[in-house]
């Protein structure tokens, strides 16, 4: 079992099950994890890379169009969230970044849901609890702690649910992951540190952070770890459901370095041609997630166009409602910003709340006076 | 069905940005286009990015020209979207057709995030303000909303634009208001016609249109600025025939210049010393190089020569190569050469630099230096050779110039200017004779370099061009 807990060469190799060039490579530890992925799992697989990059896209265009205040695109890291996201049962529960849209579409969440933070419209997007998946967690690395702590506690219940965590090369810098992997192994918590190395922290590239691969840091924690292609949604799904059994079963955390590429800027608000160079990314072009399966499900005679077609028909449905929600989603109210401070009543809260509600009236009053209804008076507020 | 016209507003793209550049358009009026089209390239202080279309419909109107500088929330593009599939809150607007241009945007303005919070921050104070001053100066525009452009009429009474009057400040936006300072338009009298009465950059034109038609006929008596007003627009009326200046908004690499300009020249003490140096030396020298087979290959050029000289003289005086670092209270001496390289380009002037130069041979110096410009002149310098520089090299001599007081690239401590190579009558074994001549003319920046080392290294420099068989006792 290629854990790495002694240095060795074979640490700097990838686990591959699907070239770039969409061949099926035979891997004799990785390839009883993926047994059962037939074809209609493997088209399945391939539909998901599609309709999350399609969302990607118009959530990009809708920052474009002044409808989203930001929008952090993950074009290019499909494979490493599908194949990760659809190895996870429905109990296990995901503390993400904020780039993790494609992991919350594997869990289920509203479409709608996923724009209400970057709308600017509320602080979380949806109820953790209904779909198992924290909020986006925007400081860099702080979710990692929050998943051990997650884990900590699965253990006091006795369950057998796994806490994963998703972030980036540049959060394993953080104070917060290391502290997160000291305490994870210490209490052997079930607790997967999936890293996406998209090789770039924003515009610090990992070379800069890391003078080895990222994880061989794990094993000085006391944490197996495992690099995998991150642009190989098998291979993903393979390295997950072996640490997801790992954690299960009492064998504790597992650190997932999944090598990856963001070919998008960090965010709508970045421009990354200022800080790397164009022949990199048609290196990664060349890895493509999604290609590399339509490739091999074609080399199958599994991608008719039938089936292309309702890939397509899915993914632009998708994005219509996705569209239609965030364009039609009702405006916040100011008084919102008390309604999720704290789980009960509080009476200095609520003094707070009257004074504030006082002073918006004080704006309407001075409104009325100026004005005849109108009509542009309460999303104005 | 009858088509609506939706007006699309620049957002903000990046994180807080107020204005954005309208690089090129990809679509023209009457042009048909699909939803997430992309309609225009936009440049950011933070990026180009393309901007996808809004709407699946026919262009009716640009707003703007390419190379404007446009405000974020200002509409920059109008289409006939046909009547089906607005989104509910439909009817109000259908009803009023092309005559809404205005007015659904308004409306939708707050869902649109980016653009509605700005004019909504700044609504808020400017409200308070104007209880304080509610009787001093009332029935200012009422006239003016009337007269002045009944396309807009539709938004004035809504957004009650007579009430806002006795405003302490007009609102308006600070670009507009040192335009209209600029022009000489006294922003009260003005009526604007953007959100919530906003006097835009389109207004205070309209407004110097019209005052210039009717000279003082409506604008404030007694207003101090009239006078001057008048005198500044001397030719007010014939702005648009036979300019009498130009004006070009400041934005990119000419902003971005001026900044690092303004920033060097105002935190660092510059001093300029100048050398005017027999060259003909070098010249011959060269002339033998171009010649040898070990450089047929290459353009060898006299900045080739400096190039190389400075790298020498530095090693000998490298207080010349080092940095002041403010933030951290060190001088940082480097112990490599990047040596930045000025030069002309498309997108405007450039400065990559040359890495390790001082390990490269004249042969190497000579190549780097055809690639460097030649990158540049292309456009296609990229962003880690404009960074990392040491000390820099302007060769104003191309021009036919021989001296200067060149300004120090930012964070670099010395910047050499070459003039050019001139014949002229030169004491030569003591006699006159016609020589190549060139000035050298070396800024340093005060702080870290005083006028010993500063004088010494471009002695140096002077002693190796003048006299090239010298750098054996220097190396």
């Amino acid at each position: 079992m290629p854990l790495n807990n002694e240095a060795d060469a074979t640490q700097n190799e990838l686990v591959q099950l699907i070239t770039p060039s969409g061949e099926r490579r035979s891997n004799p530890v990785y390839d009883r994890w993926v047994s059962d992925v037939d074809g209609a799992a493997l088209q399945a697989l391939y539909e998901d890379m599609v309709v999350i990059r399609r969302i990607d896209a118009e959530a990009t265009a809708l920052q474009r169009q002044g409808e989203l205040a930001l929008w952090p695109p993950l074009l290019g890291q499909e494979a490493a969230q599908i194949g990760s996201g659809r190895a996870l049962r429905e109990d296990d529960f995901v503390f993400s970044s904020y780039r993790e849209n494609g992991v919350a579409y594997c869990r289920g969440v509203d479409l709608t849901d996923l724009l209400r933070v970057w709308r600017g419209n509320a602080s979380a997007g949806w109820d953790p609890y209904a779909i198992n998946m924290a909020p986006p967690q925007v400081i860099i690395g702080a979710q990692t702690l929050h998943a051990t702590g997650y884990a900590m506690g699965v253990l006091a219940d006795g369950a057998d649910s796994v806490a994963v965590t998703y972030f980036g090369d540049g959060a394993t810098s953080q104070g917060d992951v290391n502290e997160a992997m000291v305490f994870a192994a210490s209490y052997q918590a079930p607790v997967i540190f999936f890293c996406q190395n998209n090789q770039w922290a924003i515009s610090e590239p990992v070379r800069l952070q890391a003078h080895v691969p990222i994880a061989h840091r794990a094993p000085g924690f006391g944490i197996p770890s495992v690099r995998v292609d991150g642009n190989d949604v098998l291979a993903c799904l393979a390295v997950t459901r072996e640490a997801l059994d790992r954690a299960r079963t009492g064998g504790g955390p597992t650190f997932i370095e999944a090598v990856t590429y963001r070919m998008g800027p960090h965010t709508t608000a970045d421009d990354p041609t200022r800080y790397r160079d164009a022949n990199e990314l048609e290196d990664w072009a060349a890895k493509d997630p999604i290609s590399r399966v339509a490739a091999l499900l074609d080399a199958q005679g599994l991608l008719s166009a039938e089936v292309s077609d309702a890939v397509k028909a899915t993914a632009d449905d998708v994005a219509a409602r996705l569209r239609e929600g965030c364009i039609s989603m009702p405006e916040p109210q100011a008084l919102d910003v008390f309604k999720h401070v704290y789980s009960e009543p509080n009476s200095w809260l609520e003094r707070q709340q009257d004074s504030y509600e006082q002073y918006l009236t004080y704006f309407d009053s001075a409104e009325s006076v100026n004005t005849a209804p109108n009509p542009s008076r309460e999303v104005s507020r | 069905m009858s088509p609506v016209i939706k007006e699309f507003r620049l957002p903000d793209l990046g994180e807080g940005l107020t204005e954005s550049e309208i690089v090129v358009w990809h679509v023209a009026v009457g042009d048909t286009v699909e939803l997430n089209q992309v309609i225009a390239d936009v440049e950011t202080a933070k990026a180009v990015v393309e901007l996808p279309s809004p709407y699946a419909g026919v262009v009716a109107k640009l707003h703007e020209q390419p190379g404007t500088v446009v405000e974020v929330g200002s509409p920059i593009v109008s289409f006939d979207v046909p009547g089906s599939g607005v989104p509910s809150g439909d009817s109000p607007d259908s009803s009023a057709d092309k005559a809404d241009d205005d007015e659904p945007p308004a409306k939708r303005e707050p869902n649109l995030v980016g653009y509605g919070a700005a004019v909504e921050k700044t609504g808020r104070p400017t409200r308070r303000a104007r209880r304080g001053a509610a009787s001093t100066v009332p029935a200012r525009p009422a006239d003016a909303s009337t007269a002045d452009d009944a396309a807009v009429t539709a938004e004035a009474p809504q957004t009650s634009v007579p009430e806002e009057a006795p405003l302490e400040r007009p609102r308006s936006t600070p670009p507009v208001r040192k335009l209209a300072r600029d022009l000489g338009i006294d922003l009260p009298a003005v009526n604007g016609t953007g959100p919530q009465g906003l006097i835009t950059r389109e207004d205070v034109l309209a407004a110097q249109q019209k005052s210039a038609q009717e000279e003082s006929a409506q604008s404030g008596t007694g207003q101090s600025g009239t006078g001057q007003q008048g005198a500044d627009r001397g030719v007010p009326a014939s702005i648009a025939a036979g300019e009498r200046e130009t004006r070009t908004p400041i934005k990119g690499v000419r902003k971005h210049t001026a900044a690092a300009m303004v920033a060097s020249a105002f935190t660092a003490p510059h001093v300029t010393e100048f050398l005017t140096i027999d060259v003909t030396a070098s010249m011959d020298l060269l002339a033998r190089l171009k010649s040898s087979r070990a450089f047929a290959d290459v353009r060898i050029t006299p900045l080739a020569l400096v190039a190389k000289a400075l790298c020498i003289a530095l090693d000998r005086n490298p207080t010349l190569n080092s940095r002041w670092d403010d933030a951290s209270q060190e001088i940082v001496q480097h112990h490599y050469v990047n040596l930045g390289i000025a030069a002309a380009t498309p997108r405007g002037l450039m400065v990559p630099n040359i890495k390790d130069a001082q390990a490269l041979g004249l042969r190497e110096l000579a190549d780097a230096l055809k690639g460097l410009t030649e990158t540049a002149r292309a456009g296609k310098t990229s962003p880690a050779d404009l960074s990392g520089g040491t000390i820099s090299i302007t060769n104003v001599g191309v021009f036919g110039i021989d001296a200067g007081t060149p300004i120090l690239n930012p964070g670099e401590a010395a910047i050499l200017a070459m003039g050019s190579v001139r014949k002229m009558p030169w004491e030569y074994q003591d006699e006159i004779a016609l020589r190549q001549v060139m000035t050298l003319s070396l800024s340093f920046d005060h702080r870290l370099v005083d006028g010993e080392q500063g004088s010494r290294f471009l002695a140096d420099i002077g002693t190796i061009l003048s006299d090239p068989g010298m750098v054996l006792t220097m190396v």
